[in-house]
């Protein structure tokens, strides 16, 4: 954690510099098509970014996102709201916003049991498939309206994980990540083998319909074809908002605290009356519920779940994302999950080497910036807040 | 008058070693009572059995009359007991308040809803708090009361003992312990430090304090009372000058033969 404790609070221009910025070059990546001015484009980005933070502007704009995070935060929805009305008849670009946000969502409960808990868990993508299942067995069965079934698919996430809470309780550090692996690859095989869920084949997901509202048909307003994932990207952009704020709210409270006390010190801890397991289960069910919530919507998106969507590597994936952005500041994870999700799609060249991109890139992190791209601040309550 | 904390036949073993060999030792209210003995007599095993982080082999302890022998640690806290440790144990990345805040967790409405939901009377009670952690630090090092939102990382180890003992005393504990405050430090910092814990007595007279401590000099000053462990047995109780002048305790210590 960086010392961003300064008596003056920062200004705003450097943070809404940094986000005009990082919007119009994603306008741009976004909207590019031929691979050569793609690789330019990242090539330039790397180079920016790397000379920013060699110039020291990166602590300016962090130090500016601290103070005025509402306003900030504000600008950066405008934003996104605008990228989205500038690509409305995208239905390429929107699918990789909405899995951005929506992944986004799933890596910030990641950040909750791991980055404040300290609670590994490498069966992220699973816990995302069983909210996807949910939507799936859900919505076909039952006439349960489709907004319920998003918090259902946390509940279910939640409660499935919470088979893993002894197990976990009871081994520390490497040995509950192993528990949470085996989990992982238990889950697969389970979905497999089993025809209620469509077996190896998967199952189709209705889409989300909203009072008679459907998500998956295109929108005709005076003349202009609105892309059917406007409405996917609104709710997930809505669902981001909730899940940053609770995130931002947990971290900025005793809860937040008794979090970062028993990661760095479970001993220390229990002498000052923590109970370590409460809020240990406490962090793992929050996390699964916005996993699982993440997951039951991205079902409907796709419209697709199967054993093969969420397995051990997309987990890593997970963990890789919250790695490279920094682990415990969700702004950092926000903007690690665009690299990680974007740049592999746009950059079909490189389709079949992804993994490789992703380990270089957490080698590249772990050795030269060991907290990530924005590593976390120290924690302020009140963050305008002066004695 | 009933003692404060009463231990009767302490066993506690490591595999062939014996730490505690049926300890009995008796602190009453408001003393200071000095724990003092050889390296592996058993005064570090002492706090930890007491503190819950060890669980006894027999024996029991009682605090206020209570058992808390088997008790687990965050009970023990709760019953009225605080700490410090041998080695340093703050966490390094969290801020000075932070770092005390740790210490005042009974004092904390730790309810989810409270915590996400009503952040009004959050702040409230974070402002409250944070009033009384800077009168706190005040006390031991007034110039550290204005950076409580700094990590506690780049700090020297002497502002890390005050941390430590500020995270012991915010929560008004009634026996606080102490192992070892006085390593990494120099005499001039260890006097210091011992008179601002006895500023902080001063206020609150219903503190009982238990100190290990190899620092003679510091016993001596403070302490009402010292007790002298060898191999996890009480050896002598009394005064420092008197246990200091007990030739079986000058054995223990010179190994003389």
């Amino acid at each position: 954690m960086t010392d961003s404790n300064s008596k003056m609070p920062a200004g705003m221009a450097p943070g809404l510099i940094a986000l005009g910025l990082a919007t119009a070059y994603l306008v741009a990546l976004l909207g590019a098509e031929k691979q050569a001015v793609i690789i330019s484009l990242l090539v330039l980005g790397i180079g920016a970014v790397v000379g920013a933070a060699w110039l020291g502007l990166f602590d300016r704009v962090s130090r500016s996102f601290a103070d005025h995070e509402d306003a900030l935060g504000g600008s950066a929805i405008v934003a996104a709201l605008a990228l989205a009305a500038y690509f409305h008849e995208d239905h390429f670009v929107l699918l990789l916003v909405v899995t951005v946000l929506l992944t986004s969502v799933a890596t910030l409960g990641l950040n909750v049991q791991f980055g404040y808990a300290g609670v590994l868990n490498f069966a992220g993508a699973s816990f995302f498939g069983v909210g996807a299942y949910t939507s799936a067995v859900l919505n076909a069965y039952t006439s349960v309206p489709h907004l319920i079934v998003l918090p259902i698919g946390g509940v279910i996430a939640a409660l499935i994980g919470s088979m893993l809470l002894l197990p976990v309780l009871r081994t520390r550090g490497h040995y509950a990540a192993v528990v949470t692996i085996a989990f992982a690859l238990l889950f697969k095989t389970f979905l497999e083998v089993n025809d209620v869920l469509g077996g190896p084949q998967g199952m189709q997901v209705k889409g989300m319909n909203i009072l008679g509202w459907s998500f998956n048909d295109n929108i005709e307003a005076g003349g202009i074809t609105i892309s059917f994932y406007m409405g996917y990207f609104l709710l997930s952009l809505a669902l981001l908002i909730a899940a940053f704020v609770l995130v931002r709210r947990l971290e900025r409270s005793w809860i937040g605290l008794n979090l970062d006390a028993l990661r760095l010190d479970e001993t220390a801890a229990s002498c000052f009356g923590l109970d370590i397991t409460r809020w240990k289960i406490t962090a793992f069910l929050i996390g699964n519920f916005l996993i699982g919530i993440a997951g039951a919507l991205f079902g409907m998106v796709g419209g697709f779940v199967g054993p093969n969507n969420y397995t051990f590597a997309d987990s890593l994936i997970l963990v890789s994302i919250l790695l490279l952005g920094g682990i415990g500041n969700p702004w950092g994870l926000v903007v690690a999950t665009f690299i990680v999700v974007v740049v592999p799609e746009k950059l079909q060249t490189i389709q079949e080497y992804r993994f490789l991109l992703y380990a270089l890139m957490v080698i590249g992190v772990l050795l030269f910036r060991p907290e990530g791209l924005l590593p976390r601040p120290v924690r302020r309550y009140f963050p305008r807040w002066r004695p | 008058m009933n003692p404060l904390l009463q231990a009767r036949g302490l066993m506690r073993r490591f595999g062939g070693v014996v730490a505690l060999d049926g300890l009995d030792l008796d602190v009453a209210a408001n003393e200071i009572l000095g724990l003092i003995g050889p390296n592996g007599s058993g005064k570090t095993t002492f706090f930890n059995v007491v503190t819950g982080i060890y669980g006894a082999d027999a024996g029991t302890v009682t605090f206020g009359g209570a058992d808390i022998t088997r008790a687990p640690s965050r009970a023990v806290y709760k019953a009225g007991i605080a700490r410090t440790f041998q080695r340093s144990r703050l966490s390094l990345p969290l801020s000075i308040f932070d770092n005390i805040m740790i210490g005042n967790h009974q004092h904390l409405n730790q309810g989810l809803w409270f915590n996400l939901m009503r952040r009004k009377a959050f702040k409230r009670e974070f402002e409250e708090n944070y009033a009384a952690a800077r009168a706190l630090v005040e006390v031991f090092e007034p110039a550290m009361a204005d950076r409580l939102f700094e990590p506690v990382a780049g700090l020297p180890m002497i502002d890390r003992r005050r941390i430590e003992i500020c995270r012991a005393l915010i929560s008004a504990p009634k026996l606080l312990l102490l192992d070892e405050p006085s390593a990494g430090m120099t005499h001039e910092e260890t006097a210091e430090l011992m008179d601002d814990i006895l500023l902080v007595r001063e206020r609150n007279k219903n503190l009982t304090i238990i100190i290990v401590e190899h620092e003679m000099g510091v016993i001596e000053r403070i302490t009402d009372r010292c007790v002298v462990l060898n191999f996890g047995r009480k050896i002598a109780d009394g005064p420092y000058r008197e246990v200091a002048a007990d030739p079986q305790v000058q054995e223990a210590y010179l190994g003389v033969a």
